[in-house]
């Protein structure tokens, strides 16, 4: 089967190696100690489990984070890439964060949001192609704005 | 009604061509359909003949005196006949349609045993059940103090007899137990497995939602008291299935839900039910989607139970060894008995991961826990990538979902 070169790149587009090295190698993986917020994601379609774990401190910034759980290649890497984007920032900042992902992952919007550098989640733009995998791509993202919302039902793609 | 025009093409392989929803590409390739076991694509034959009732002769059943409304009867109830000979049911009256094979689960859980159970009592199923036959009998558990009790199976994916035999005392109240496992296509005895139960005086449950595709079904040669099965898996239209049970079970059962059509008489001091199967079919059926399975039968038997059986169980060999040849494959299921299917894994890839990148080749599998989370407990695993064949599947098919595996490698390396 000969297949056409377009499939080949928008397949190179979604699995780019920054994806691939932190699905591999995931950041900041395991449970943090002295958490005090966190939160589920539960993506019942798949079956993706993932628990986000942060550590606020009384000037409401991100002082550390991490998550631990398993899922595909996109979620595992959109996690690790979630706690690299918003370990030390304030909590409103992280919240911007999630505010201009789910928005440009869900809705193709890419505005600019000043004070908010996306370079390195650029990386996620290829699940844009791929409608079925958008929901792995923002579950970590629906975790964090749950756990900064304190909310007690797990966060679902759904 | 029409009358199943004769086969005369001289391989199964031939089907592909009725199967019109085939001939399109995906992603610029040509469609590889490997995701029968969650939902089988239609012939043009039941495509057709929904199209046709719903054009011609469409009125509700059971209730007019005027053309379109016998015409519409004799179609449903035709379509019953067809059920009834297809399993070889000893009377229409066993016959009873349903939504699919959830409901005809859920059905037997509430009218057969809710009434008769209590604490104490046990309720038996596996470890290879699909979701559908878990969770209707956890509910029962719920509302009666029951107890589920689970037979393990082992790393082949197979349920392991001795336990499963004995595990069935006296205080079992029903054996609940699938025909073919979905995740794994592990073909069960269930013919031995109901002898025993027989003698024992255990009634049982056969989910057959992946038998009836692929194996000829004699519900008085297996002797069980209930065959649940849905449509969509057997190439009809969704929404649509059956409960066979034993005439005289059903006859003692109450109504499952009450309404319209499964009454004699209604007065506001008593109401008298219908007979069986209308005592168990309330509301306005799903006509045209019965008549559409109905023509399924036709289809099947048209090409023949045994053939398609014969034709599956040969490319399901193929397929299994040239996924085997692949390195870094894990099979998951390897029974010595099996149809159709074949769960994999590869390397350390997600297999949601897999599915995206064969369908990027036209390629559809099912990835996931399949609605049987047990079984991946069991195996220790989230999920797996699966392989379905139906009779539409070819030699071709294999080779392009072993090539789309081996890109997947690739994207991964």
């Amino acid at each position: 089967m000969t297949e056409s070169p377009a499939s080949t790149e928008e397949l190179q587009d979604l699995y780019r190696e920054l994806i691939l090295d932190h699905a591999r190698s995931p950041r900041r993986f395991g449970r943090l100690e002295n958490a005090t917020h966190t939160a589920d994601g539960i993506n019942p379609l798949c079956g993706d489990k993932l628990k986000l774990y942060l550590q606020v401190d009384a000037d409401r910034r991100i002082q550390d984070l991490s998550f631990e759980g398993s899922g595909c290649a996109i979620s595992v890497a959109s996690a690790s890439l979630l706690t690299d984007t918003v370990v030390g920032l304030p909590v409103d900042e992280a919240e911007a964060f999630f505010d201009v992902i789910t928005r440009r992952l869900t809705e193709g919007r890419v505005t600019d949001v000043e004070g908010i550098d996306i370079d390195k989640l650029k990386a996620l733009d290829g699940v844009r192609e791929f409608p079925a995998r958008v929901k792995c791509a923002t579950l970590a993202w629906h975790a964090l704005h749950s756990a900064l919302n304190r909310q007690s039902q797990p966060a679902t793609t759904e | 009604m029409s009358q199943p025009q004769p086969r005369t093409a001289s391989s199964v392989a031939d089907c592909r061509a009725d199967f019109p929803i085939l001939e399109q590409c995906i992603s610029g390739a040509p469609l590889v359909y490997l995701d029968s076991a969650a939902s089988a694509q239609q012939p043009a034959a039941v495509i057709d003949a929904v199209a046709r009732y719903q054009r011609e002769d469409h009125a509700n059943v059971h209730r007019g005196v005027h053309t379109l409304s016998h015409r519409a009867t004799e179609a449903y109830e035709g379509a019953r006949d067809k059920l009834r000979d297809f399993i070889n049911a000893a009377s229409r009256r066993e016959i009873v349609f349903t939504s699919g094979t959830t409901e005809s689960i859920n059905l037997v859980a509430q009218s057969y045993c809710r009434p008769r159970i209590g604490a104490g009592d046990k309720i038996l199923i596996t470890h290879l059940e699909h979701h559908a036959n878990i969770v209707p009998w956890q509910i029962l558990c719920e509302q009666t103090g029951a107890e589920l009790l689970v037979a393990p199976i082992d790393d082949a994916g197979q349920v392991e007899l001795d336990a499963l035999l004995a595990m069935m005392t006296d205080d079992v109240f029903i054996l609940a137990i699938s025909h073919v496992s979905n995740a794994l296509g592990t073909i069960s005895p269930i013919a031995d497995i109901i002898a025993t139960a027989k003698e024992r005086g255990i009634p049982v449950l056969v989910d057959g939602a992946q038998g009836v595709p692929h194996l000829a079904i004699d519900v008085r040669a297996l002797d069980c008291d209930f065959y649940a099965f849905s449509g969509h898996k057997m190439f009809g239209p969704t929404g649509t299935g059956v409960l066979y049970g034993r005439e005289s079970l059903l006859d003692a059962m109450p109504p499952y839900q009450g309404g319209g059509d499964m009454i004699l008489e209604v007065s506001f001091e008593a109401t008298v039910y219908n007979e069986l199967p209308y005592k168990f079919e309330a509301g306005t059926p799903n006509i045209s989607g019965c008549v559409g399975l109905g023509a399924a039968v036709d289809y099947l038997q048209s090409v023949g139970m045994q053939r398609i059986a014969d034709y599956e169980h040969e490319l399901h060999d193929y397929m299994v060894a040239e996924l085997k040849a692949i390195d870094g494959i894990r099979l998951i299921g390897q029974a010595t008995e099996k149809a159709s299917v074949q769960s994999f894994l590869l390397d350390d890839i997600h297999s949601h991961d897999l599915g995206t990148i064969l369908d990027h080749q036209g390629v559809a599998i099912r990835t996931g826990h399949h609605c049987a989370m047990p079984v991946m407990q069991h195996f220790g695993i989230s999920g797996t990538a699966r392989a379905s064949l139906a009779l539409y599947n070819n030699e071709d098919d294999v080779n392009r979902l072993t090539e789309a595996v081996l890109k997947a490698k690739q994207v991964f390396a």
